[in-house]
Order: C-alpha cells, then sequence, then structure tokens
C-alpha cells in the first residue's frame, strides 16, 4: 500500500458571490495594504490516504471531493497529491 | 385521520424540533413522533418535518454532513412513495444538499445573522402548501438565519419558474437570494423547502398565525 498527502481546494465558483471574502478585502485596504484586485476565501483540506497507487487513490478523492467536501452547484475544487 | 403522525426529525444540534412539535400538537392537534437521524425506519409516520437549528454544528456546509445520516439515506423512498416532507431553515438547507430540491444556501449577502420577520409572497400553489386560494397572497413569516442567501444558477432559476416550483419569495429581499427566493418545491409538490418559519407564526400571542396553514398541510394526502 502506498500513502499519499493530498491537499484539496475548494473555493466558491466565480459567479457566487463571497460577502467573507469582500469584507476581509475591505479590511486589508484599510489595513493600508495596496492594489488588491480581488480576494475570495476557500477552504483547503488535508488528508493522509493509503491505496494501491496513485490512480486508486485518486479515484476516492474524486469521490469525496464530489460528494462531501464541495458542493458543486456552488464550489470548484481541485487537489495537490504527494506520494509520501 | 386521527393516527396521522408527522415525525420531526432531531439531528444533533436541532433547535427548533420541540417548536415544531407544539406548533403541531399544540396548536393544530397533530401528533407528532420525534426520529433520531440514526434512525431508518420511517415506517409508522406520514410526513416528515426536517426543522430549523443546526445539524453536526453544520461544518464544512451547512447540512453537509446531515445528508449522510441514515434517515436522510431513508428519505427518498418516503419521497418517492409521495408523502409529504417540509425543510424548515436547517432543514432546507439539507434537502438541497441532499438533492431533494435543487440549488443551495449560502452566506447572508451582508453577513448579518437576521432574525426578522418578512413579508412573503405566494408564488405558487404547487403541493397546496399555502393558503393562496383567496386574495390573500401574502403572508409573514419570522426568519432567523445567517446562511440563507438561496442561489442557484440561470438554467435551474428557468426551470423553477417554469415548473412553477417557487413557492415564497421576499418582498423585501433581506439576504441577497437569487430572484427573491424564499422556498420552493421539488416537481411533484411533495417536498417543500422554505428559510422562513411557520412554526413560529402559529399563536396570536407570538405574533401571528400565517405558519398554521403550512404545518396543516402535511396531513394532505
Amino acid at each position: 500500500m502506498d500513502q499519499f498527502a493530498v491537499k484539496v481546494f475548494v473555493r466558491l465558483r466565480p459567479s457566487v458571490l463571497d460577502p467573507a471574502g469582500e469584507a476581509t478585502k475591505c479590511a486589508s485596504i484599510k489595513l493600508g495594504a495596496e492594489g488588491i484586485k480581488s480576494l475570495r476565501i476557500g477552504k483547503m483540506i488535508e488528508v493522509k490516504i493509503e491505496g494501491n497507487g496513485e490512480n486508486e487513490v485518486r479515484g476516492k478523492i474524486d469521490l469525496l471531493c464530489d460528494r462531501l467536501f464541495a458542493n458543486t452547484v456552488i464550489e470548484d475544487y481541485e487537489y495537490s497529491l504527494e506520494k509520501l | 385521520m386521527d393516527n396521522f403522525t408527522v415525525g420531526v426529525v432531531v439531528f444533533p444540534g436541532s433547535n427548533c424540533d420541540r417548536d415544531v412539535s407544539w406548533a403541531l400538537e399544540g396548536c393544530l392537534d397533530i401528533r407528532t413522533k420525534y426520529l433520531w437521524h440514526e434512525s431508518s425506519d420511517l415506517s409508522d409516520v406520514d410526513a416528515i418535518v426536517l426543522p430549523g437549528g443546526f445539524s453536526y454544528g453544520d461544518y464544512l456546509r451547512c447540512g453537509a454532513i446531515a445528508r449522510f445520516s441514515p434517515l436522510i439515506n431513508a428519505l427518498d423512498e418516503f419521497v418517492k412513495s409521495g408523502k409529504r416532507v417540509l425543510g424548515i431553515c436547517n432543514g432546507f438547507q439539507i434537502l438541497t444538499e441532499s438533492g431533494f430540491l435543487p440549488g443551495a444556501l449560502v452566506t447572508n449577502k451582508n453577513l448579518n445573522f437576521i432574525c426578522d420577520d418578512v413579508e412573503l409572497d405566494i408564488v405558487s400553489s404547487k403541493g397546496d402548501w399555502f393558503n393562496n386560494v383567496d386574495e390573500k397572497q401574502t403572508i409573514k413569516l419570522p426568519i432567523a438565519h445567517g446562511e440563507g442567501r438561496y442561489h442557484c444558477d440561470s438554467d435551474t432559476l428557468k426551470k423553477l419558474v417554469d415548473n412553477e416550483l417557487i413557492a415564497l419569495r421576499y418582498k423585501n429581499n433581506p439576504n441577497g437570494s437569487s430572484f427573491d427566493i424564499a422556498g420552493i418545491t421539488n416537481e411533484k409538490g411533495n417536498v417543500l423547502g422554505l428559510m422562513p418559519h411557520p412554526e413560529r407564526a402559529c399563536d396570536e400571542t407570538i405574533g401571528g398565525t400565517d405558519g398554521l396553514f403550512t404545518l396543516k398541510s402535511l396531513i394532505l394526502k
């Protein structure tokens, strides 16, 4: 069995308003940071998982992302995978 | 109708379950039974309410983890049989997360938790959940939510409009919902999800009775 470290990034789709991101953008500007054009908040999920090779693990992560980690009505996801 | 029983689902974190039960039993004389979320036996209830509050801490997204409870798994057959399911607030969020209703509910546009009475237009008579046979097309119900902004893509919205699945629209949209949507039904009409709380508007002494009709309609076949 191989073990993998997976980082999943879940983001609101571009068409979905992110009011928390907008509020954070306003605070960033108040802090004095200049030049911020856009700020959106997402989630990062770290998973350690084992399986028989990368393909099998990708299958499991795809299922988790599609059915649980992200709601694809409002969110997109992507992930990176590193063999340990 | 004497034995008609409404199942009120209890998740870890539900906090409107007793309100729903009080409204049904105390105001409408309809028998209720609490259903723990780990139960999958729905054989002795005739309709189901998914009440407001929180479920599993609403971790990840509201309703995202509740979707995997044994009770929600069993709900599919129940809905297919034509029995009625009412999802209020967190219950509405669970119904969208689990795919019984389209779209999703996201953080309010102004980021505030809104606790207020709102005026609502009754849009569709699908499922006969609202009393819109007379001239009273507007009702007032309380809302209490931080994540009640209904969102769907334009194709879904067109489908909702074309098939008359939009049950309620806010008169003064408080949370930024697409198309002012406050509640929708499935195509068959036996599943209704809404953010406002009809169970909190069932007695004049607490501010109105506009919620009675919706709860009473649970006993319709």
